[in-house]
């Protein structure tokens, strides 16, 4: 990275996206009155209506939160990256990715329809895989991508399937209308199938237990990007998709129980892991886990506290999220270390930083007057209304609450304070271009915190009314709504999170005793990817063995089963008597066919298999003869002296025959016996009714009047069927120039 | 009508002639790609004339139908015959830098020329035996190319890819016999008439059978497939383009045309088991490629699985489905020739195809990494390339027939295809280089020649993603056609009797 802060970096890589960001974030600003005042806008263009594909989108207030969130944000973390990878060789494609991955993103969040959403659903999953992957050289790097993008890539697929089966049961993509027909999906018999796909979808993008492995691994990436994807935006995709298809699939005990389960032992989980880390930016990667899990318990509810809370707490994590680690990169810029066990006393070398990592603390711990603190407040609000469950929900709340304020010390507090810690670079501060954007996001959560109306009235009850399809449900975001039992549990919180925070050390050994003692699902990965490529090796082996015998022995098995098993299963043998029709000559050259064939199947010589076969053809032209076909018979006669010459010329020069192992040999034979009655009998059966004559008549009449020519084979050769002709002298000519090449190409070495 | 149906065969066959005469010299690529470009602006024509006109056909030599030879040109066919004419553009534009002088004196253009028609004739053809011409023509041509070189690996694959194949002539050959005994007729409209007055419709299951199963060894479907992993990954990459485009998709056509126009009679039976076919073809052909680690092997297999898929349109028999088979069709030959096409470069620029033994792309070849995300992540289905859609009706046709399981597994396979493409991926391109420090596109000569190609195809496959619409509304015609082929029966036969 470049040491000195210099100019160079104003690079058009680096500031063209600044620039896109900041226009769309603008441009979304302005709806907000127009949002507010209870509208929604809607843009449809035609794309695909074969399909029903529609490109529609929609800003309501729903869209137009996280509109505002990936563009804002965007634009503050592509500032930020354009001071962060300045000088770095492929700058320019992380550019193009960020951005593409933005756009993407909005592109999600804004979409009608629900085959468009998919489309940019996918698009951010791509886009996530080449950014985490950014780092390629570093094999990690490549592990993290892939899994992220397998396990995501799960739900990607399940989403498609949701989707068309909505498609099928509402008889629309579009989401407005969707919402437009409120049970038409509960009340279906595919209510079922689709909540376990669309859940899928997001609890993998969104990383729900036990789906949770890949974000911590996705940290590999460049901090921006885990700021700004793994934090702040792409896993929100996962809690976006559960808020769009709220008014459609909530309200039923399974949508309740999924999400309160999953969310509550995530949140948990996630936050008593976020304890056990030493790395700061594994330490957030957990605590956003923790957040995605708080989000996914209250969307399971349908209550105004409930989504209020969700909403709010939405906002006041993507801003403190994106602001911590904004600093941890700061921090790990400009002391080459993220260790948190040597990192204190930041705040002299590093005051700004230390400032913007306290504000976002103090809102992610909760503090009044935080836009963070009112966020907790709603929350236990929102809990405490979960009418089944409440202390349950609550006390998931709390836990994980308490757990949150002793990380956002662990995080903000120790690196900054005390005396002065042991990195490997002397600690300095930031430059502003990578200093704005904590600045901003930590500033606006202290802001909305003490003017929360500004937030509540614009976005935040307006997504209320978008998630739950009614308006009037939000409930006030207020930073003292008197004495009650959430501002008690917020105590509560204090006092625990306090109680943890100073003994997060005792509590980190133990957690770390514990893991290491514990299999875990991403040690596991490892494992199931192995055993899949087991059971694709051992398939692959057991069909494609490389030995023709097999094939040839497969590939005839496959055409007897499907002949012999249909004529069976049709019920469509009906031999015809055969006995009439068979007269001694008839029987003197079946004899003299048989021994020509057993010859050929017996013997090892090549020259008397060809002989054999030799024989074979000389019975069977006089088999025509007998049937006063002359005209085929001598074409029989020619063609079988020509092979048998040409074939013994050949053979003269090639080994013995190999003796075949006898186990199989058996089969072979067995298999060829079948495949041939098998024939015999269809043939039979097909002779044994009557000919259609038309063609035949219409050859002997029209041969001479009309073609010239007497001999009918001749006239259907060159005339009637020319262009069956034309074909075959190009196969003998092409089978001439194959054979020069083979003589004459293959390589002298191999030649010996 | 006539001469716009023969152009396309001629067209090749001449130009196979005159690369031929020509053949040590250097001139003969000109005349390969000259012809190919003609070819290509006859393919359009042809392909204009049917959306106007509906199904055109005509009679060669003069013999009304069904006495001689008739050829048709279907949406089906025409598309088939287009598509094949811009692969083999594109391959023959290729070939400039990847087909070397020794094989051309030994008639690489001849043979590819003779290839492309064999293929043209399939499509074009309403006779059952000059269809089996056609497959000869074919077969004979592609063992040529396939063998080109003389490697002993080439010869190995070589004896494999022919001696499986011959087992699909000899099948397809007796069928044709017993179906004329049964019908006493070779022309595809005569038969699909003929066909109901049989009494024993059972027997002509069982015909029906041989006609799968020798269709089935071309098209590469489970357990039949053996030939194509054994083959495809040993000759020039040219070849294995052209190859991996076309070949396995004459027999999907052909089992597509024989299908739905001809054995429709116990559709319960025959399609239940195609169904089947499509579900194990997809799987094995994808565990297959998860198992490799050669950029073409990988390919390789890839082909059989995507086979399944457009077998699953067929089995499927609604509209829809037949819609998805078609729209697969096209998709999958530009995709996957591309696929090949690249493989030949990356091989080029870092010394193998040995996955293990080579890296560092991304970082040197820019243009190539994105010139390979495109087909590759197209291949695995992701949006808004075009294999997205091509997945996306065959899934929802599988979901709107309540086959479950089989959307699953459509589905599933999308998922084990992405996983072989960011193998090839994380290898090839993200990797290091294990010994070449900077494997560098630019030090491979000719690379004009061949990128060019690889980008034409690249924007193709961006463009049928980008706008679907026109290819849809084309595939459902030609998927409303093969379920009702009156008007293909009319243009051969004339006026219904």
């Amino acid at each position: 990275m470049t040491s000195s802060f210099s100019r160079s970096w104003l690079s058009l890589a680096g500031l063209l996206p600044v620039a896109i960001a900041t226009t769309l974030f603008i441009l979304f600003l302005q709806a907000v009155p127009v949002i507010a005042a209870g509208r929604t806008l809607r843009q449809v263009w035609q794309w695909v209506p074969g399909l029903g594909v529609d490109l529609s989108f929609v800003i309501d207030g729903l869209s137009l939160t996280f509109a505002l969130l990936i563009s804002g944000i965007g634009a503050l973390v592509m500032l930020y990256s354009a001071r962060y990878l300045a000088g770095h060789v492929h700058q320019a494609r992380f550019s193009l990715l960020l951005t593409s991955f933005m756009l993407a993103m909005l592109g999600l969040v804004l979409s009608d329809n629900l085959l468009t959403l998919f489309v940019f659903w996918e698009l951010t999953t791509i886009t996530s895989y080449l950014l985490i992957g950014f780092d390629h050289s570093a094999k990690k790097a490549r592990r993290s991508a892939l899994q992220a993008l397998l396990v995501t890539g799960v739900g990607g697929l399940a989403l498609l399937a949701a989707i068309i089966l909505i498609g099928t049961t509402a008889g629309t993509f579009e989401l407005s209308e969707l919402r437009a027909m409120p049970a038409i999906l509960t009340g279906s018999t595919l209510y079922l199938p689709i909540l376990v796909l669309v859940l899928l979808a997001a609890f993998t993008k969104s990383a729900q237990m036990p789906f949770h492995f890949w974000l911590p691994n996705a940290m590999a990436a460049p901090t921006p990007v885990s700021a700004y994807l793994h934090s702040a935006t792409m896993v929100k995709a996962g809690i976006y998709l559960l808020a769009r298809m709220h008014p459609s699939l909530s309200g039923t005990d399974v949508w309740l129980w999924t999400l309160t389960i999953a969310g509550a032992v995530t949140t948990v989980f996630a936050s008593i892991m976020a304890v056990r880390q030493t790395d700061l930016k594994l330490a957030l990667a957990y605590t956003t886990l923790m957040a995605l899990g708080a989000l996914t318990l209250l969307l399971g509810n349908s209550t105004g506290y409930a989504i209020t809370a969700a909403v709010t707490f939405l906002i006041v994590h993507s801003l403190y999220k994106a602001a911590l680690f904004l600093v941890i990169g700061i921090v790990d810029h400009g002391t080459g270390t993220r260790e948190v066990d040597r990192l204190s006393g930041l705040v002299r070398a590093m005051p700004v930083t230390a400032a913007a990592a306290a504000v976002a603390a103090l809102s992610m711990a909760g503090f009044p007057p935080f836009l963070g603190f009112i966020g907790k407040e709603l929350k236990y609000a929102g809990a405490l209304a979960v009418a089944s469950e409440p202390v349950l929900v609550a006390g998931a709340v709390l836990l994980s609450s308490a757990l949150m304020f002793a990380v956002a010390g662990i995080v903000a507090l120790r690196p900054f304070w005390g005396k002065a810690g042991d990195p490997p670079k002397p600690p300095k501060e930031g430059p502003w271009a990578m200093l704005l954007g904590p600045v901003v996001l930590a500033g606006l959560g202290a802001f909305f915190g003490i003017m929360p109306s500004v937030i509540a009235t614009t976005l935040v009850n307006p997504t209320v009314t978008a998630i739950l399809a009614e308006p009037g449900e939000a409930k006030p975001l207020l930073l003292w709504a008197g004495i009650n039992l959430p501002l008690l549990l917020s105590i509560a919180t204090f006092v625990l999170g306090a109680f943890l925070y100073a003994l997060h050390r005792p509590l980190r050994r133990g957690l770390i005793w514990i893991t290491q003692r514990t299999p875990s699902l991403d040690g596991g990965w490892d494992g199931f990817l192995a055993g899949v490529m087991a059971v694709c090796r051992w398939q692959t082996q057991l069909l494609q063995t490389g030995i023709l015998r097999r094939y040839l022995f497969l590939t005839f098995a496959t055409a007897f089963v499907a002949m012999a098993g249909t004529l069976v299963a049709k019920d469509a043998i009906d031999l015809p008597n055969l006995v009439p029709d068979v007269l001694p000559k008839h029987g003197m050259l079946f004899v003299l066919i048989f021994l020509g064939l057993a010859l050929t199947v017996i013997t090892q010589s090549r020259i008397a298999a060809i002989a054999g076969l030799g024989v074979v053809g000389i019975g069977i032209a006089m088999l025509f003869i007998l049937f006063s076909a002359p005209d085929v018979a001598i074409t029989q006669l020619l063609v079988e002296t020509l092979i048998v010459v040409l074939f013994a010329a050949a053979a003269l020069r090639l080994p013995h025959l190999p003796r075949g192992g006898s186990g199989w040999r058996f089969w072979d034979a067995m298999l060829a016996l079948g495949l041939g009655v098998t024939t015999t009998a269809i043939l039979l059966m097909v002779t044994a009714s009557p000919v259609d004559r038309e063609l035949t008549g219409f050859f002997e009449g029209a041969s001479w009047p009309e073609a010239f020519g007497r001999n009918i084979v001749n006239v259907i050769l060159v005339d009637f069927r020319a262009l069956d002709t034309f074909g075959e002298i190009a196969v003998v000519l092409v089978a001439a120039i194959g054979a020069y090449a083979l003589l004459k190409g293959t390589p002298e070495r191999q030649k010996k | 009508m006539s001469w716009l149906l023969s152009l396309p065969l001629i067209i090749p066959f001449a130009t196979a002639i005159a690369a031929f005469l020509v053949r040590g010299h250097a001139s003969g690529r000109w005349i390969s790609l000259t012809g190919s470009a003609i070819a290509l602006a006859a393919a359009i024509a042809l392909l204009m004339v049917v959306l106007d006109d509906g199904v055109i056909a005509g009679q060669m030599g003069g013999w009304p139908a069904p006495f001689g030879i008739t050829l048709v040109a279907d949406l089906l066919s025409a598309v088939m015959v287009l598509i094949t004419a811009i692969t083999a553009f594109a391959v023959a534009i290729y070939a400039f830098g990847d087909i070397d002088r020794r094989r051309e004196e030994l008639g690489y253009h001849a043979l590819f020329q003779t290839l492309i028609a064999g293929v043209t004739g399939a499509f074009l053809t309403g006779d059952l035996f000059n269809l089996y011409v056609w497959f000869e023509v074919m077969l004979i041509a592609s063992f040529g190319m396939l063998i080109l070189g003389g490697e002993k690996e080439q010869i190995d694959g070589g004896v494999k890819y022919v001696a499986l194949n011959l087992v699909s002539t000899l099948l397809f050959l007796s069928g044709i016999g017993l179906l004329y005994g049964m019908t006493g007729t070779l022309n595809l409209a005569d038969l699909a008439q003929k066909v109901e007055t049989i009494p024993n419709q059972g027997l002509l299951t069982a015909v029906a059978m041989m006609f799968m199963v020798g269709f089935g060894i071309k098209a590469a479907v489970f357990p039949l497939f053996f030939w194509l992993p054994a083959s495809y990954h040993t000759p020039s990459f040219a070849v294995s383009a052209v190859f991996a485009g076309l070949l396995t998709k004459v027999g999907v056509y052909a089992m597509i045309r024989m299908f739905t126009m001809i054995f429709d009679h116990d559709i319960g039976f025959t399609h239940t088991i195609l169904l089947w076919i499509a579900g194990f073809t997809m799987v094995t052909g994808v565990l297959g490629a998860a198992s490799q680690g050669d950029f073409r092997k990988i390919l390789s297999f890839h082909i059989i699985s995507q086979i399944g898929y457009m077998i699953l349109g067929l089995a499927l028999m609604t509209p829809l489905a037949l819609l998805g088979a078609v729209f697969y069709l096209v998709h999958h030959i530009i995709v996957k020739a591309n696929l090949f096409l690249i493989a030949g470069i990356a091989s080029r620029a870092t010394g193998s195809t040995d996955l293990y033994r080579i890296g560092g792309l991304y970082a040197s070849s820019p243009l190539l990494a994105v010139l390979f995300l495109i087909p590759a992540f197209s291949l695995a289905g992701f949006p808004p390339l075009s294999g997205f859609w091509a997945k996306y009706v065959l899934v929802k046709a599988s979901l709107d027939a309540e086959f479950w399981f089989m959307a699953f597994i459509a589905l599933a396979v999308g998922l084990m295809t992405i996983f072989s493409m960011t193998k090839i991926w994380a290898e090839a391109f993200w990797k290091p280089h294990p010994t070449n420090p900077d494997p560098a596109l630019d030090q491979v000569p000719h690379r004009g020649a061949l990128l060019l190609p690889v980008a034409g195809l690249a924007v193709l496959t961006m463009v049928i993603g980008l706008y679907p619409e026109p290819f849809v509304v084309f595939a459902e015609r030609a998927a409303a056609q093969l379920l009702d082929p009156t008007a293909y029966i009319t243009a051969v036969l004339g006026a219904a009797p």
